[in-house]
């Protein structure tokens, strides 16, 4: 047998084997990927990055007595977190802690009460903690559908400018705060 | 038993909508409606239309679908405001784009690279070399 054939022949067996192995290291990268939250089959990826927040104006959600709109983040001069919370929402409760962390920092969090009754949202807030600068209430949820809200909680971190520079659904946990919100802090200050 | 068939008589059809006072009175503009929601994703339950959902945001996104129908937009008006507010994900049916052409070009692809592999194969087994002359010496012996 000649030596042309010879190498075609180890060739035709290994490329199985290459294929199978460039597979599992795919599969290895993906499973590591969804386990870091960057591969979510499942996530429904945000268009209002790199976006201006859309125009809204909501009512007050008591305790706060003004509510607020896009005119306000405007004129906030500063970053601010837009937390979509629900006093129905089980992950919010997990998340009450991080957003409470948060504010002790510094970190200005507005929430908009998501499809909530002001009393249910109001006694959530007493029970949980009440991180918010400013709070509102979107009880039709329409803002939200604006926002591109599809479930709570939901964080939208907007620079001075009124861009959305990030988005996050499901609920802050320490980790995604200091392995993606912090940078943003830092970067957008 | 009349109040019975009275109440069967009653009895509606099973609508794609989970209620009938969802529906829009003009039967065209609802038929509409419901072409346009069957290529919409419900972002909760991920791989029914907003049409079959019963989630609230589903709900909601086939109100907001028929208050866009009744206003006069088009279909592809309605299709491009739900796709600025949750991305190409809501659609059931992807746009050809930078980002999905490997999507949309993958059977071609496997096509072209089956059909290379054919060739590559054909060519190969097309012309066996001559026997040298030690081979054909070789032959010889041992006939």
């Amino acid at each position: 047998m000649s030596e042309a054939v010879q190498l075609r022949r180890r060739l035709l067996l290994l490329t199985p084997l290459g294929v199978a192995a460039a597979g599992g290291v795919a599969f290895l990268a993906m499973l590591r990927g969804m386990q870091s939250g960057n591969f979510d089959p499942r996530g429904v990826p945000s268009p209002l990055v790199g976006r201006r927040i859309p125009d809204f104006s909501l009512p007050a959600q008591p305790p706060d007595g003004v509510g607020f709109g896009s005119a306000d983040l405007l004129a906030a001069g500063r970053p601010v977190l837009v937390n979509f919370f629900a006093s129905w929402c089980v992950p919010c409760v997990l998340e009450a802690p991080v957003l409470m962390q948060l504010k002790e920092a510094g970190v200005p969090i507005w929430g908009v009460a998501y499809k909530d009754q002001p009393d249910a949202a109001a006694q959530f807030l007493r029970a949980n903690g009440d991180p918010y600068a400013r709070l509102a209430r979107d009880e039709p949820g329409r803002v939200a559908i604006d926002f591109g809200v599809y479930g709570v909680p939901e964080s939208y971190f907007v620079d001075r400018s009124g861009i959305v520079r990030w988005r996050w659904a499901g609920g802050l946990s320490a980790d995604t705060v200091s392995q993606e919100l912090q940078p943003l802090l830092r970067k957008y200050a | 038993m009349r109040t019975l068939l009275l109440l069967l008589l009653l009895a509606g059809p099973a609508w794609a909508v989970s209620s009938p006072s969802e529906m829009l009175p003009d039967r065209a503009q609802e038929q509409r409606a419901e072409r346009i929601g069957e290529q919409l994703r419900c972002l909760v339950c991920q791989n029914q239309s907003i049409e079959d959902s019963e989630a609230d945001l589903a709900r909601d996104l086939r109100g907001i679908v028929r208050s866009r129908v009744v206003a006069g937009d088009s279909d592809r008006q309605v299709i491009a405001w739900m796709q600025a507010r949750y991305g190409d994900f809501v659609r059931l049916d992807p746009p050809f784009r930078p980002l999905t052409w490997l999507l949309w070009s993958s059977p071609v692809l496997a096509l072209a690279v089956g059909a290379g592999a054919v060739l590559a194969g054909r060519r190969r087994h097309a012309a066996p070399a001559p026997l040298s002359d030690a081979e054909r010496a070789r032959l010889a012996d041992l006939l």
